[in-house]
């Protein structure tokens, strides 16, 4: 009887350790592609992309010293915070999740790979933990202040969807956007911060009670 | 068979007395208000979707389309130059049947009785409306290449209405032969589409460069400039230096006739035998505007405010046809003002709100190979037409990066109006 404990407790041990290294190893593979742009674990340091170590629980856009796109940075002016469910979705479509992302990668389109990745992550470079909420910006808090008048959303709308119905590949999609992102991206190409002909074009001459009806309006779409 | 629904309201109405006559019609349904809309591109299709979509049923919309399927104008350069295949410019009516209930009619609309406020179908019969909508395009003037008729288009295409034509044109593009001559008769000002002859012309070239390299392309331009002009020179320069040879009014470029049967441009008298010769005849407003008799001179003038007609207010007219202000001729115009006449057609047939209007219009144009430009500007309503608010362009020596991605966002746009017009 003792023996068989053993065994099977070494067995279960060596199977684990097995299956274990595999994870590291299948994550190791899919971070490769990642690894063209951003470091990870010690020594790590920014490269075209920023570092990654602790990147899990931090807020998005805030490593320290490295310059983001306005995109990531709004999301972190709005407190957003990389989570599980944030790493997931940026990892499935990256452009979808946060348009305007610097970031050139399609996306892993499998669940599970994505788990994978993102739990190689944590162990490679370790998690931070989720810091206290950040405030909203107040340009964006003083925006979204006006009442919503998604009507005048819903006509002012037809103007974006002539160009924002696509693949989402060469123009991003919007639809479903959170209000907060919504007016932060309207903004940045209204004041020119973020760059776009088209974009800084259209953006100058949307008011604040304007870019306010547009982000309650599509907010309400899938 | 005592009375008819509307005798009973009527009867109702007189003995209570409370109901004006107007509310009488409208507790009708099948007095449901009607919108006809004539022509189904980017202007007719977006403003029966929109309205069919937005009033909920409320209103009843009818589309007069002859094509079953419909081929964009915009993007078929892209056919010609083998970055599109034929079938991807082809989009179906079905959607805006099956999931709005627009009445979707295959025929052609032949005329318009303003009093009785019907339309005209050449299959007989017509159609009543409270609401019509024009867009049927653009129309050729005849005679104005002289030498080249509508007759003619299988011998000189014109393939400035997508579908067959553009077919023909690119099969002919094919069967040059080596080192032989590519002819394109420009157009006069004003005209669908203002960069689309030179994106042709560019698109033929890059045919030509991989499968033809000696031929030569030839512009005969009654026009002293055009559209991005400086973009396309630039970019005709690095990607086929030597090919593209454009005679402009300086040189006789306005003074041209052609021979269909001999395959021979006269430019200012002198005689050049071509081997295809690709005419895009000067343009007016789509002949169903002149029978409804709401044109001056060649194109249909509307109010900038809700694109109505300026001689009859329950007349819509959009995109090419419309003599609108500084709006260019294009899908894009035409889809941005369907939404505002769709809004403007709605409030008043229904109890939704008006909103001032707003107009965008952007043109994208491929060069090469991932060398994309685009020229665009934002407008909106005043007594005049339609006036700019703002505006922007490519400019030359933008990076490859920037060329490659202003390409792919085209790409995005084409597959976004087609949503926005057929989903």
């Amino acid at each position: 009887m003792m023996r068989l404990a053993v065994i099977l407790v070494g067995l279960a041990f060596t199977t684990g350790m097995a299956s274990a290294d595999d994870a590291t190893a299948r994550g190791e593979a899919l971070f490769r592609p990642c690894a063209a742009c951003h470091m990870i674990g010690e020594g790590a340091v920014h490269r075209l992309g920023p570092h990654l170590n602790g990147v899990s629980g931090r807020t998005i856009g805030t490593a320290e010293g490295f310059r983001y796109s306005a995109s990531l940075s709004e999301a972190g002016a709005e407190g957003r915070v990389w989570d599980d469910v944030a790493l997931d979705s940026f990892l499935a479509a990256p452009r979808n999740y946060l348009p305007g992302t610097s970031m050139a990668f399609r996306g892993i389109r499998d669940a599970e790979d994505r788990a994978i990745l993102i739990a190689y992550m944590i162990e490679t470079g370790g998690a931070e933990a989720p810091q206290g909420e950040v405030a909203v910006d107040p340009r964006i808090a003083a925006v979204l202040d006006h009442p919503p008048d998604e009507a005048y959303g819903a006509f002012l709308s037809s103007e974006c969807t002539a160009c924002h119905s696509g693949g989402g590949e060469g123009i991003p999609r919007i639809a479903g956007l959170a209000p907060q992102s919504f007016a932060a991206g309207l903004l940045a190409y209204r004041d020119g911060t973020r760059e776009h002909q088209v974009m800084n074009m259209l953006a100058a001459r949307l008011g604040d009670e304007e870019i306010a009806a547009l982000a309650a309006y599509f907010a309400t779409l899938e | 068979m005592g009375f008819s629904r509307r005798n009973f309201l009527g009867s109702a109405a007189a003995v209570t007395g409370l109901l004006a006559a107007p509310m009488i019609v409208r507790a009708d349904e099948h007095a449901r208000p009607k919108v006809v809309v004539v022509g189904g591109g980017a202007g007719g299709a977006t403003a029966a979707r929109y309205i069919a979509r937005d009033s909920a049923g409320a209103v009843d919309v009818t589309l007069i389309e002859p094509s079953r399927a419909y081929y964009t104008c915009f993007f078929s350069n892209l056919y010609l130059g083998g970055f599109r295949t034929y079938e991807s410019l082809g989009h179906s009516y079905g959607t805006l049947a099956s999931s709005y209930g627009i009445n979707v009619v295959h025929d052609w609309a032949t005329g318009v009785d303003r009093d009785a406020k019907t339309v005209a179908l050449a299959g007989g019969g017509s159609v009543p409306y409270d609401r019509l909508v024009l867009s049927p395009g653009i129309d050729f003037i005849e005679d104005s290449v002289p030498g080249w008729s509508q007759a003619a288009q299988n011998a000189m295409p014109h393939a400035y209405k997508a579908g067959s034509q553009t077919q023909l044109l690119r099969a002919q593009l094919e069967a040059m032969p080596e080192g032989g001559t590519y002819c394109m008769v420009a157009p006069p000002n004003p005209y669908r589409c203002p960069p689309g002859p030179y994106e042709r012309v560019s698109m033929a070239a890059h045919y030509l460069k991989a499968n033809n390299p000696t031929a030569k392309i030839l512009i005969v331009d009654p026009k002293p400039s055009f559209s991005k002009q400086g973009l396309f020179e630039d970019g005709w320069a690095r990607h086929y230096p030597g090919m593209i040879e454009r005679i402009g009014p300086d040189f006789g470029g306005d003074n041209v006739s052609v021979n269909p049967e001999e395959m021979t441009v006269d430019i200012d008298g002198v005689v050049e035998n071509v081997d295809v010769c690709n005419v895009i005849p000067a343009q007016r407003a789509g002949s169903i505007a002149f029978a409804a008799g709401i044109t001056e001179d060649n194109w249909a003038p509307v109010s900038a405010y809700d694109m109505s007609s300026r001689m009859d207010e329950n007349i819509h007219v959009l995109g090419d046809s419309a003599a609108q202000g500084a709006m260019p001729k294009s899908g894009f115009s035409a889809n941005s003002q369907a939404k505002v006449a769709a809004n403007a057609i709605l409030a008043a047939l229904t109890d939704s709100r008006a909103f001032p209007a707003r107009f965008a219009n952007t043109c994208w144009s491929l060069i090469a190979t991932d060398d994309g430009v685009k020229v665009g500007a934002t407008y909106e309503a005043s007594d005049e037409g339609i006036v700019s608010t703002g505006s922007f362009i490519s400019e030359v020596g933008e990076t490859d990066e920037l060329r490659a991605e202003t390409y792919r966002e085209s790409i995005d746009w084409y597959d976004a109006i087609a949503t926005d017009m057929f989903s």
